[in-house]
Formats: structure tokens, C-alpha cells, sequence
């Protein structure tokens, strides 16, 4: 009987188990092969050892593209993630007409990224975009004008981070629910003791949304080593590399120069390895930082 | 007593002095994230000539005009000679017909097998699945067309919806929690009538699942709507395209000024999503709100 449970457990499961295998764990393996060799696609795999990782430490665009991931990071997340808790505790505030402002402030993450890049190409356009068209009067009477945000080289990722709080809609819904969640005694204890609204943010709120707020982090960290779609389209990493992200880097090696899939391979193993290294670190912090409630 | 009134006087002046905050800060927020599609959409409705005028106007002249101006910006889209948006409909929609209804049912049955069957290393093989859920795709894009390569997908749409029958862990994971609320009682009573595990799960755990099943449709469809970096490696052919890579390509096609026909075009994309969120408000919410916070 519990043998067969077990024929039976596995025969359900069996559409991962077979999909894990072939599109997820096989992929990784021959991406661990291909590392350590010279591959165009075109001829076989060629053995060279440790020289895609040795070329990936001379290579200075690397140092571009991990330079420019972690300023993206670093910067969007906290920030991102400062503003979504705000507009979150807005929302949970007792005012009617709250789900109009909660489909407004959702509506952008539902943009497909593509079209996303195409709207802001055209707002932070130089000459007629909405944006400089209202900061170009605001500027001009200190006797400045706007940048031409997508092709200045310091301009071109602070335009990207900006945009990036435009969708912050999805972590605002999931905080949004963690709110909900907080025990309402906590806030009347809070208010006996005599603590104010903002003390009370602090002392009650975030310490009992902390580990939604780590979730959250985490996910934006290992995204943030993701993006792609809004680059490319945007800029093409451009100008001179600004804007030029991780897996750019890593597709342009993989499907456009060369193409060079060994090298692609190196990338994508050191990918995986801060992946984990950041969300190893992530946790091991969070046992300081985070209050979990006792189930 | 008195001292009680008079503090109480006072708490309900602050809350309706923050109310007002409440409201000015939700009103001006809300107004910022909805700008962008405001602007896309009077973008989208004007005559070329007047998208160029500064400072901006929202509506175009004459505006009895509005409806014909529209129209011809969306047939000079749909009907463009180099970039067949219609085909690019079409093969989106096979790639989300299939790999929603792939996922649908590959999601549930293993869900199922982890949430309902006690068989040896269910807890290990679990585990697993959830770790998968940190790999990103650029990890393993390079080997994955490799394999496409090798099976002789590429210049199909298999390698984007084959892999969508073999389970996607997330699905799986949002669905066992859901299967796991169901009471145990109902599967007895219907072993009791001679239901085996496939009887269970079609008649018992699929009805009683569908709020969640539809969340996972919604979800694969949002995804295959918006993904640009599948499409761009493992198609080919142009006439193979979705829509999100249409899109980019209407771009480096026509450059960057006819913005009218730009905005339309991106309109047309958004424009089904938007309708989807409307019907399905909840469903959106509820589903990213679970996904956020049962780790």
C-alpha cells in the first residue's frame, strides 16, 4: 500500500520532475560544460578550462555591466521599495474610494514591457516629451535646461530608475495585504501607550510586515540581474555602455557576437553564483532584521 | 469623562485633518501613474503634424475629428506593409492558448500529487521545486536554444509553449496551498464511492479549484503577452513574431517620430490587458497578493 502512494506521488508529479530535468537542469549542467569551453555553435564544444572566467576578469565591459546592474540595484530597490510601503499605508488608510486609487497606481505593472518602453521613450524624449516640456519652464528660471535623458551618458540610468517606480503597483497590492494582516490590538496597545503615527509605523507596522518586506527585496534583487527587455528596446545599453545590463551583456555573447556561447556560459554560471550569494546574504540578514510571527 | 470627550474632540479633527492629506497625496499619486497611459492614448488619436505642437494639448483639433484621426492611425498600424500586426496577433494567441492550457492542467495534476499523496521524498522534491523558482531564464537561455536547436524546434513556436505542459513551479506552488484548504473529508467520501486519485482530483479538486486555477491563466497568459526575451531568441522567421516583438520592431522600422502610430500601436497591446483587468480586477489582486506572501 505505501509503496504504491509512492508509484502513484510520483506518477503526478512526473510533468515536473521530466521538465525539471530537461528545461531546467540539463540547460544548467550544459551551461557548467560550455564554461569551460569555446563554442560558436557552428562546431563542437572545445575544451579550454578556466578561460572564458580568466578572459571575464580582464574583460572591462564585465566590470561595465556588473557596475551598472548593482547601481540599478542599489538604487531602485530601496527606493522602490520605500515608495510602494508608502503608497500602501495610503491606501490602508480608512478613506473611501480606495480601490479607484488601487487600480490607478496598478494599472502600469500591467503594461507589457515592450509598450512600457515605448511610452516613456516618448515621455523622456528630448525635445517634445511631457517631461522636459514640463520641467523645461520650471528649469529655464534658473537658466537651465533639461537633459535629453536617453542619450546623455549621465542621465541615461537615472531616467531608467525613474521609470522603474512606475511599477511599483504589484509590491504596493502585496504589502498592501500584508497591512491588512497586522493584528489591530497591536495599534491599540501602541495608541494606550501613547505613540504617534509615525512612531507607530515604526514601532508596529514595519517590524510585523519586515518579512513581506524581505520577500519582496529578494525578488527585486534577483530581477534586478534580469532586466532586459526595457534596455534593449530603449537603448540598446546605450549611450556608451550606460545603460548596458548584465543579461545584455550575456545575450549579446550568447546569440549576437560570434556568437560566443562558452563565454555566454562563464557569464551565466557568475550570475547564478551572486544570485545565490545575494539571497544567501539576504536571509542570513534578515535573522537580525526580520520578526516573524509565531504560527 | 470630560477630559475623555475633549481628547476624543481632538482625535477626530486629527484624523479629519490626515484624511485630507490622505486624499491629496492619493489623488496627486494616482494622477502621476496614470499620466504616462493618458499621454500614450492623446498621443495615439492625433494627426502626426500635432503631436509635434509645444506645450502639449490633450486633445487634438479639431476634437469632432477625434474618432477619424484614430482610426486612421490604427489602420496605418494594423495594416503596415513590413510589420503584419494581424499575423502577430494570431501567433500570440496560439503560443497563449497553448501553453495556458498546458500549464493549467500539467500545474494542477502535480499540485495535486505534492498536496494530497504522501509519498517518500515529497518533502525533498518540494524544497526543490521552490528552489528552481530563483533560476533566472538568462542562466539558462544560451544551452535551452542549444537544446531547441537539437530537438528541431527552432523555427517553430514549440520552445515557447512546449515547456508550459511540464508545470511551472510557481503555478504548482500557488496551487498546492489552495488544493491544502480543500477538506481531506471530501476526498474520503468520494473513495468511499470507488474514486481512485484521478477521480478525486477531476471530480473533487478541479471544480473546487477553479479561483485558483484562474489565477494561474491569468498569470501564463499576462506572461506570454508580455515576454520579449523568448520570442527574441528562439524565433526567427518575422512571420513568426508576437506582438511584443512586433512592437519593437514597428519601432526600428519606422524610427521614432511617427509617435501617433508608435502610441497606437503600443495601445493596441495594452488595450486587451486593460479590458482583462477590468473583468478580472479581483482575481489580479488577490492572485499577487497570495504570491507575495505564503512563502
Amino acid at each position: 500500500m505505501k509503496n504504491r502512494e509512492d508509484i502513484a506521488g510520483f506518477a503526478w508529479i512526473s510533468p515536473w520532475i521530466v521538465g525539471f530535468l530537461a528545461f531546467l537542469a540539463l540547460p544548467i549542467g550544459m551551461s557548467l560544460y560550455y564554461s569551460f569551453t569555446d563554442y560558436s555553435l557552428l562546431e563542437k564544444p572545445l575544451w579550454v578550462g578556466l578561460e572564458n572566467f580568466k578572459a571575464l576578469v580582464n574583460d572591462p565591459v564585465f566590470w561595465i555591466v556588473m557596475k551598472n546592474t548593482v547601481i540599478y540595484a542599489a538604487i531602485s530597490i530601496p527606493l522602490g521599495t520605500a515608495l510602494a510601503i508608502f503608497i500602501a499605508v495610503l491606501l490602508h488608510q480608512p478613506v473611501r474610494g480606495t480601490s479607484l486609487f488601487r487600480a490607478a497606481i496598478f494599472v502600469p505593472t500591467l503594461v507589457p514591457m515592450v509598450a512600457s518602453a515605448m511610452v516613456w521613450m516618448w515621455l523622456l524624449n528630448g525635445e517634445l516629451g511631457l517631461i522636459n516640456q514640463t520641467l523645461r519652464p520650471v528649469l529655464g528660471v534658473v537658466g537651465l535646461s533639461p537633459p535629453n535623458w536617453l542619450s546623455e551618458k549621465l542621465f541615461a540610468m537615472p531616467a531608467l530608475i525613474f521609470m522603474s517606480l512606475w511599477s511599483v503597483g504589484q509590491s504596493v497590492m502585496i504589502y498592501l495585504a500584508a497591512l491588512k494582516d497586522v493584528p489591530p490590538s497591536l495599534y491599540e496597545a501602541a495608541d494606550l501607550d501613547g505613540v504617534g503615527p509615525v512612531g507607530r509605523f515604526f514601532t508596529v507596522t514595519l517590524p510585523m510586515i519586515s518579512p513581506v518586506v524581505l520577500f519582496n527585496v529578494i525578488i527585486a534583487t534577483i530581477g534586478s540581474w534580469q532586466v532586459f527587455a526595457i534596455p534593449y528596446v530603449m537603448t540598446k545599453g546605450d549611450p556608451d555602455r550606460a545603460t548596458l545590463f548584465y543579461s545584455m551583456y550575456l545575450y549579446d555573447n550568447a546569440f549576437v557576437f560570434g556568437p560566443k556561447m562558452g563565454y555566454a556560459s562563464a557569464l551565466a554560471w557568475v550570475q547564478f553564483l551572486i544570485i545565490l550569494a545575494l539571497t544567501g546574504l539576504t536571509m542570513l540578514a534578515s535573522r537580525r532584521l526580520v520578526y516573524y510571527r509565531a504560527n | 469623562m470630560g477630559n475623555r470627550a475633549i481628547k476624543g474632540i481632538e482625535g477626530r479633527r486629527e484624523r479629519g485633518m490626515s484624511r485630507v492629506l490622505v486624499y491629496a497625496a492619493l489623488i496627486v499619486l494616482s494622477g502621476l501613474y496614470l499620466a504616462p497611459l493618458v499621454w500614450m492614448v492623446s498621443t495615439a488619436i492625433k494627426p502626426q503634424q500635432q503631436t509635434l505642437t509645444q506645450p502639449p494639448v490633450l486633445l487634438p483639433t479639431p476634437v469632432a475629428q477625434t474618432p477619424e484621426f484614430a482610426a486612421q492611425n490604427f489602420s496605418d498600424v494594423w495594416n503596415n506593409p513590413i510589420v503584419d500586426f494581424p499575423l502577430y496577433l494570431r501567433n500570440t494567441l496560439i503560443i497563449a492558448f497553448l501553453s495556458v492550457t498546458g500549464t493549467v492542467l500539467s500545474s494542477a495534476a502535480v499540485a495535486y500529487g505534492f498536496a494530497r499523496i504522501e509519498f517518500r521524498g515529497r518533502g525533498f522534491l518540494f524544497a526543490l521545486l521552490l528552489a528552481t523558482m530563483m533560476i533566472p531564464f538568462p542562466v539558462i537561455m544560451g544551452p535551452l536554444y542549444v537544446l531547441f536547436r537539437e530537438l528541431g524546434w527552432i523555427g517553430s513556436l514549440k520552445p515557447l509553449w512546449v515547456p508550459a505542459w511540464f508545470a511551472g513551479a510557481f503555478n504548482v506552488f500557488m496551487l498546492r496551498q489552495f488544493i491544502r484548504s480543500i477538506p481531506k473529508e471530501l476526498d474520503e467520501a468520494a473513495r468511499i464511492d470507488g474514486c481512485g486519485h484521478f477521480g478525486i482530483f477531476w471530480r473533487i479538486i478541479l471544480p473546487l479549484s477553479r479561483p485558483s486555477l484562474a489565477v494561474v491563466a491569468l498569470f501564463q497568459f499576462m506572461f506570454v503577452w508580455n515576454d520579449f526575451l523568448g520570442p527574441l531568441i528562439f524565433l526567427q522567421h518575422k512571420d513568426q513574431f508576437t506582438l511584443a516583438l512586433g512592437l519593437a520592431l514597428f519601432q526600428s522600422q519606422i524610427g521614432s517620430t511617427p509617435w501617433n502610430q508608435l502610441m497606437m500601436a503600443s495601445l493596441m497591446i495594452v488595450t486587451p490587458v486593460l479590458i482583462l483587468f477590468l473583468m478580472a480586477q479581483r482575481t489580479f489582486v488577490e492572485g499577487i497578493a497570495t504570491a507575495g506572501l505564503k512563502e
